[in-house]
């Protein structure tokens, strides 16, 4: 699978369109087995796109029925930063539970797990995978994938911006001198205390500038991140 | 009790909220000096705090603010990357896995149990929702508590000198440091969690009123 996940970063990097994300959340969908996968997303100027497997009548019933008005979902997430499976919402209200109820007739799985994505200038985006399962199935399922899918979910937004930017080919991305350094001596094979002492900079702060590389890189791991900066032409070994 | 809760919901904690933004001007104006803007309420405020950000606050049994720190995910605006990029060796420190973690507040006469709490409910949101790695603006005194609490700060670069001096600095939560942090705050675990899932699982919150 995480080879699967590691190709489906790269082609989200590689996406030109908003309209072709919607390929990426069908893949996304098949590889962990899912009912749906939704990207949704809000610029800073409040316009709104959302890519995503629901089924075109769900949708239009939720527009037809003004739900975004009292979605627990939204509420729960709506400017926020934290994920949370769906049974964490609250769901109490008679409104919510109709709700509830016509989701899963539109073919809307009983389980959810949302994350909200906090972007530059007040931007924010929602990524969330839903599937019908018991709650523990889901509760494993979350733990096994949730930092994978923090990681798409942010890729998802990354290339989103880059887009209303009106940025047709993917930015490269830029390394600061620093990260290069970091990148360059964990590709070489030093151990991170190595490259640390290398550096003259502690292993923690070295772990940081690795990661913040990790993020500009769209990377699912340090490995990944290595092999995307080799592959980019930033890092010579 | 240690209360989790985005900006937006402080409404909801009317007093918490006014003697935690009092206190901040107590603080970082009067007794550190700080540059830092003072409202006609006498509550001190930033642009960081109309973003909705997090805030971990020990409440007091009489319901004020004992103290606090705020949180920013470093993929949005933070202070860190706005205004600090030269004492990060131009390192824009980006992840979905770092927060920025800034105004870290005791009320006076918060004893040291205080600062272990917030603390603790740092390392829980660490903890929970997968987090790396903190990241904040610090003063030589901030240093000295987070040393003290066996945070291992790491502070990448600073300017200034004495009681203005300010740095960038990183910090994280190791396991072990769960225990000794719990001791300090005279917490177990048990009530650290259901402090967490009260703020975060309304389903919690709702069967914890049904036996209340």
């Amino acid at each position: 699978m995480k080879a699967g996940l590691q190709e489906l970063l790269e082609d989200i990097q590689r996406v030109e369109n908003l309209e072709t994300f919607q390929s990426a959340t069908e893949r996304l969908r098949d590889l962990l087995g899912l009912s749906h996968v939704v990207y949704h997303w809000v610029n800073s100027v409040g316009e709104r796109f959302g890519a995503g497997t629901y089924s075109s009548e769900w949708v239009d019933r939720y527009l037809e029925k003004d739900y975004l008005r009292m979605d627990p979902v939204i509420f729960g997430c709506f400017q926020r930063f934290t994920p949370v499976n769906w049974k964490q919402l609250d769901w109490s209200s008679k409104a919510a539970k109709a709700f509830l109820h016509d989701a899963l007739a539109h073919g809307v799985g009983n389980q959810g797990y949302s994350i909200p994505i906090r972007g530059p200038n007040g931007q924010f985006a929602l990524f969330t995978i839903n599937d019908t399962s018991s709650d523990e199935a889901w509760e494993t399922l979350i733990a096994e994938t949730e930092r994978d899918l923090v990681i798409i979910a942010h890729e998802f937004n990354k290339r989103a911006l880059a887009l209303d930017a009106r940025e047709e080919s993917a930015p490269a991305p830029t390394l600061s001198p620093r990260e290069t350094a970091a990148v360059t001596h964990i590709a070489k094979g030093l151990s991170r205390a190595q490259a640390a002492a290398e550096m003259g900079i502690s292993e923690h702060t070295l772990r940081v500038y690795i990661e913040a590389a990790r993020h500009k890189l769209g990377a699912l791991n340090t490995t990944h991140a290595v092999a995307r900066a080799l592959s980019n032409g930033l890092i010579i070994v | 009790m240690l209360r989790y809760i985005y900006g937006q919901d402080l409404r909801h904690f009317p007093r918490l909220r006014d003697t935690m933004f009092r206190d901040r001007a107590e603080q970082f104006k009067n007794r550190l000096g700080w540059e830092v803007q003072v409202n006609e309420k006498g509550e001190e405020r930033d642009e960081y705090d109309d973003m909705n950000p997090l805030y971990v606050i020990w409440q007091k049994p009489d319901g004020t603010h004992g103290g606090s720190m705020r949180f920013l995910p470093t993929t949005g605006d933070t202070m860190v990357n706005d205004h600090f990029l030269f004492l990060t060796d131009g390192v824009r420190i980006e992840s979905p896995f770092i927060w920025e973690c800034t105004r870290f507040c005791l009320a006076p006469g918060a004893d040291r149990r205080v600062t272990a709490a917030l603390t603790l409910g740092a390392g829980e949101i660490m903890e929970e929702f997968g987090l790396k790695h903190f990241v904040g603006v610090f003063d030589p005194r901030m240093e000295r508590i987070y040393s003290l609490m066996g945070l291992n700060p790491d502070v990448l670069g600073r300017s200034g000198e004495g009681r203005g001096a300010v740095g960038v600095g990183l910090w994280e939560m190791h396991e072990d440091v769960f225990v000794p942090t719990l001791e300090r705050a005279g917490v177990d675990r048990e009530t650290s969690k259901c402090w967490f899932r009260m703020a975060f699982d309304e389903g919690y919150t709702q069967q914890e009123r049904a036996i209340a």
